[in-house]
């Protein structure tokens, strides 16, 4: 597997997402540059967390017109993979290669801290190294992480089994308190029909190494790399 | 013309005025004269504190650069460097919380990437008025946003700090940012010009009109009228910063430049004089060329804005276009605004009129440097202040320490910054220190910052002692050993006799225990005139102390881990109450002395605690401050993952709330496996310190006995929740 990390202006996460594919998974991995239009024949693009053009109109919002995700957009539609982590996630929806859209988290501040998710889905490309029910620690840090869609549209994600992680306590329970953005339905992390594209909110990149406080975020490297 | 009237409205005394008539040789014209009063004001010439710091020590084998670059660098081998320093952002923070604490972490973030680092941490230390006002709440929560909103963006963590409170902060509060940078030893960049010929190429924003004379203002009293000085706050743009930190590094990387300075306080002005003042050239830059972005500035305007996320470079005329190659691959302007000149002059064109032509030296090296009137020394305060009744429910006055806002948990605040970005931090904030692991080696850094601006009124030179020994105290208790200081040091006015005494004996203080520790200090920053209608704020150093801890396997973390450790207590407990939070908080009282320090006996515990981190023996470790020994117990309950209680029984001979609560100094708690406490005690005994056990780890109670009898026993469960909440509850809807 070769993997591309886009560095968008103002990706901050670039650098850790490239870290943990290159130096902790010791995966092939190279950079993709925003204005090129190569993707350098990856096998899975991953789009980083960060404020991609300062995310000043909306999350997410301008990334989408770069010359690079012309490129993405054809890319998933013939089955590539795309992960996007975070500010990735944001301008996954707004491409509109994942559906729903971000609101402001519920309490109106910036959201940094460890949170537990619930693998929902063990049958995607991105988890198939985990199982259903398992509870992951890692960290989340958005503004805009507040999960939005209207109700036929979460009621069709649901159906599909669309929805790969969410927000839960310690011990898998979707508890109130737990869902600590307010998304609908918990939801942290969902593909898209097909199944090649994900987003979540949670840094996995963050969680890769125990002496960081957590390894958890390995389970879904470790799936993009092993054989489905 | 100018005329007295324009003498003052530039902060400038009339014997100021006549020294720069001497020094130029006539009179200057306004936009000389605008020149000169940025640059000799307080904020960027440190004409009033220059005497003093010059005692501190600066010297050592690790020091690569200490003060008067932009940032000190200490080497920490390998050929790697740290770049690391704080500076304060008080009054426009006060002006305008978001855009004044934004900007804070701007400035000291270019301070650190235009020596060449990437900045890796950054770390606060803000004081605010009680949150029982709103407008407390009001500039707090928007210093927080603000330093949430640029730090987040930019990407570099902030992973600790500390928040305090008291009354004397809340007309005037206190920003201070400290930002910590990594490079490697042969890409290090100074603010130098090379020979004359060169380019000088300005980068990043465009100028506005923000912050004109932003460092004048901060270098005057605040009076009632402070909302008129909002257009003197600059406004930032962490987007633009991103791009501006990853162009600059670019070019340093590919060896592209010669020099390179930021425009911070007194922006444009500030580069154009200092680079070629430390170089013994002069420049000449025409200003038609700057980048604008309001049309009809004046030079004076263009000069003294204070616009944010600019650069100035100096490059040989050949590397100019590949220069401007990477900055425009970031998106960024690279505009050639003149060049470097022999014969030591600043050369300021506009619309092809020379509007300055002044000395470089004048400009930046011969502002007056005062010797203020200083106060008499204060005659002591007598040892015993005060006997308050002997406290009957110890509980209680645990849960009332716990829910004060200077020791409640400042997870509320820690969890609006991104503190992980980068993927470095170890330790999460909160803890004694920050703690960085360096990539690909076995190395980490560790961070703290600290001071009691109690103490430091109390007794300004204890204030000063106390300060750097609880932050090295705070290194020793994660297992790092201190390799450098930078300090900011907030006062009042200096022209007030008692701010000066405060001054000096607090940067004696801080000078003797640097020496202590044989630790340089590489820079710093000071903040005066921290007076609003008249007041002036208790003196506040914040002493900014990085450690290295040789191998990240050895990291101590505060917390209990398991039942059953030993609890040892490192250290002495004296009788030590006033200066104590249990006094403030429960009597009010605010009087006497500080407690005692003796630096010796500091060394040797934190000495004994580093030795048993080394050798692998501790479980956690914590030290002992605020609240002194029963806070401590709590909160190293709260820190570890079970929330485990402990029993701890006492014996000494000493008033049991003085043993409880009391704040004597040189104190660590330490848990380890029972195995490994002959271990520990050993090395307490080559140390020549008292150690012992005083219980064990284990249940959901903390129980503290004294001689045999329960004096203090609270739910942990309880106590947390009353520690967690305590700064939450005041801001109710943003939960």
């Amino acid at each position: 597997m070769k993997f591309g990390v886009v560095a968008f202006p103002g990706s901050n996460c670039d650098f850790d997402t490239f870290y943990a594919f290159h130096d902790v998974m010791k995966q092939p991995t190279v950079w993709l540059w925003h204005k090129d239009h190569s993707l350098k024949d990856v096998d899975c693009v991953v789009l980083p967390g960060g404020f991609s053009y300062g995310d000043y109109l909306r999350s997410g919002a301008i990334a989408r017109f770069s010359p690079l995700m012309q490129e993405v957009r054809e890319f998933a539609a013939k089955g590539g993979l795309v992960l996007g982590i975070c500010n990735g996630f944001q301008v996954l929806l707004e491409l509109g290669l994942l559906p729903g859209a971000m609101l402001r988290n519920q309490h109106l501040k910036f959201l940094c801290r460890f949170v537990s998710i619930r693998l929902e889905n063990a049958r995607t490309r991105f988890t198939h190294k985990g199982r259903t029910g398992q509870v992951l620690r890692i960290p989340i840090a958005h503004f805009d992480g507040n999960y939005f869609a209207p109700p036929e549209m979460l009621e069709e994600i649901e159906a599909n089994g669309q929805v790969v992680f969410r927000y839960a306590d310690a011990e898998g329970r979707l508890t109130e308190e737990a869902n600590v953005n307010g998304s609908l339905h918990g939801i942290a992390g969902l593909t898209n029909r097909m199944g090649n594209v994900m987003g979540m909110m949670p840094h996995p990149e963050r969680a890769s190494e125990t002496l960081l406080g957590s390894a958890d975020g390995r389970v879904i490297f470790e799936s993009l790399i092993s054989r489905f | 013309m100018i005329d007295q009237n324009v003498i003052d409205n530039h902060n400038l005394t009339r014997g100021e005025y006549e020294l720069i008539v001497r020094l130029i040789g006539r009179e200057p014209n306004l936009t000389e004269l605008g020149v000169f009063s940025a640059m000799w004001s307080e904020h960027c010439s440190y004409k009033s504190s220059k005497f003093y710091l010059k005692q501190l020590p600066t010297k050592g084998t690790n020091v690569v650069q200490g003060p008067g670059e932009n940032a000190g660098i200490i080497d920490i081998g390998d050929g790697q460097v740290i770049v690391f320093k704080i500076e304060s952002h008080n009054h426009p923070s006060f002006i305008e919380p978001f855009q004044g604490a934004a900007t804070g972490v701007g400035g000291i973030l270019r301070d650190i990437f235009t020596m060449g680092a990437r900045p890796i941490a950054i770390l606060d230390s803000l004081r605010f008025g009680p949150l029982t006002s709103p407008k407390n709440r009001a500039i707090m929560d928007g210093v927080i946003s603000g330093i949430s909103s640029y730090g987040n963006s930019i990407g570099v963590p902030t992973v600790g700090g500390e928040v305090y409170f008291d009354d004397c902060y809340a007309l005037n509060p206190l920003v201070n940012v400290f930002c910590l940078g990594l490079a490697e030893k042969d890409k290090v960049f100074y603010a130098k010009t090379g020979g004359a010929g060169n380019a000088v190429l300005y980068v990043g924003s465009k100028t506005g009109r923000d912050g004109i004379h932003g460092a004048t203002m901060a270098s005057a009293e605040f009076g009632k009228e402070t909302e008129h000085k909002r257009p003197n706050v600059q406004v930032g743009d962490p987007f633009k910063e991103k791009l501006l930190l990853e162009a600059c590094l670019e070019v340093m990387d590919k060896d592209l430049i010669v020099g390179i300075q930021d425009m911070g306080a007194a922006g444009l002005t500030c580069s154009t004089a200092e680079m070629p003042a430390k170089s013994g050239t002069g420049l000449e830059i025409d200003l038609d060329k700057v980048p604008q972005r309001e049309e009809g500035m004046t030079p004076y305007e263009i000069l003294l804005s204070e616009s944010q996320e600019r650069m100035l470079i100096v490059a040989l005329p050949e590397k100019v276009k590949a220069v401007r190659e990477v900055f425009a691959k970031w998106d960024l302007d690279a505009v050639e605004i003149g060049r470097v000149i022999d014969g030591g002059r600043m050369k300021v064109r506009f619309h092809g009129e020379l509007v300055v032509d002044v000395p470089v030296s004048a400009v930046v090296d011969l502002c007056p440097i005062y010797q203020r009137p200083v106060a008499p020394a204060a005659e002591p305060a007598p040892a015993v202040h005060l006997t308050p009744p002997l406290p009957k429910d110890c509980g209680g006055l645990l849960l009332e320490l716990l829910a004060s806002p200077t020791i409640a948990d400042k997870e509320w605040v820690f969890r609006q910054y991104d503190h992980m970005v980068q993927t470095n931090t170890m330790l999460l904030p909160g803890a004694d220190a920050a703690v960085l692991r360096i990539k690909d080696s076995k190395k980490a850094l560790a961070v703290t910052l600290d001071g009691n601006s109690l103490y430091a009124r109390l007794d300004p030179r204890s204030g000063g002692l106390i300060a750097v020994a609880e932050a090295c105290r705070n290194l020793a208790c994660v297992g790092a050993r201190p390799v450098g200081v930078t300090n900011c040091l907030n006062f009042g006015n200096p022209e007030k006799p008692e701010v000066m005494r405060q001054f000096k004996e607090v940067v004696e203080g801080m000078s003797e225990a640097c020496r202590a520790f044989g630790i340089p200090v590489t820079g710093g920053n000071v903040s005066f005139y921290n007076d609003t209608e008249g007041a002036s704020i208790h003196p506040t150093p914040v002493l900014g102390i990085v450690g290295l801890l040789k191998n990240i396997d050895k990291v101590v973390t505060p917390g209990f881990k398991s039942a059953g450790d030993t609890v040892v207590l490192l250290g002495e407990n004296t009788a030590e109450l006033t200066g104590s939070e249990y006094l403030k908080v429960h009597f009010k009282d605010e009087g006497g002395r500080p407690p005692a320090i003796d630096l010796a006996g500091e060394k040797a515990v934190q000495e004994t605690c580093l030795a048993a981190a080394e050798a692998g023996l501790l479980r956690s470790a914590h030290d002992l401050s605020e609240g002194g020994l029963a806070v401590c117990a709590a909160e190293s309950g709260f820190f570890g993952d079970d929330r485990l209680g402990c029993e701890l029984d006492l014996d000494d001979d000493i008033r049991m709330d003085a043993l409880l609560f009391g704040e004597a100094q040189s104190r660590i708690l330490a848990t380890l496996t029972p195995s490994n406490v002959e271990g520990l005690l050993h090395l307490a005994r080559l140390n020549g310190i008292k150690a012992r056990v005083v219980g064990k780890v284990g249940g959901d109670v903390l129980r503290i006995r004294h001689k045999g009898r329960d004096v203090l026993t609270v739910p942990v469960k309880t106590a947390f929740e009353t520690w967690k909440e305590a700064i939450p509850r005041h801001f109710m809807f943003q939960r």
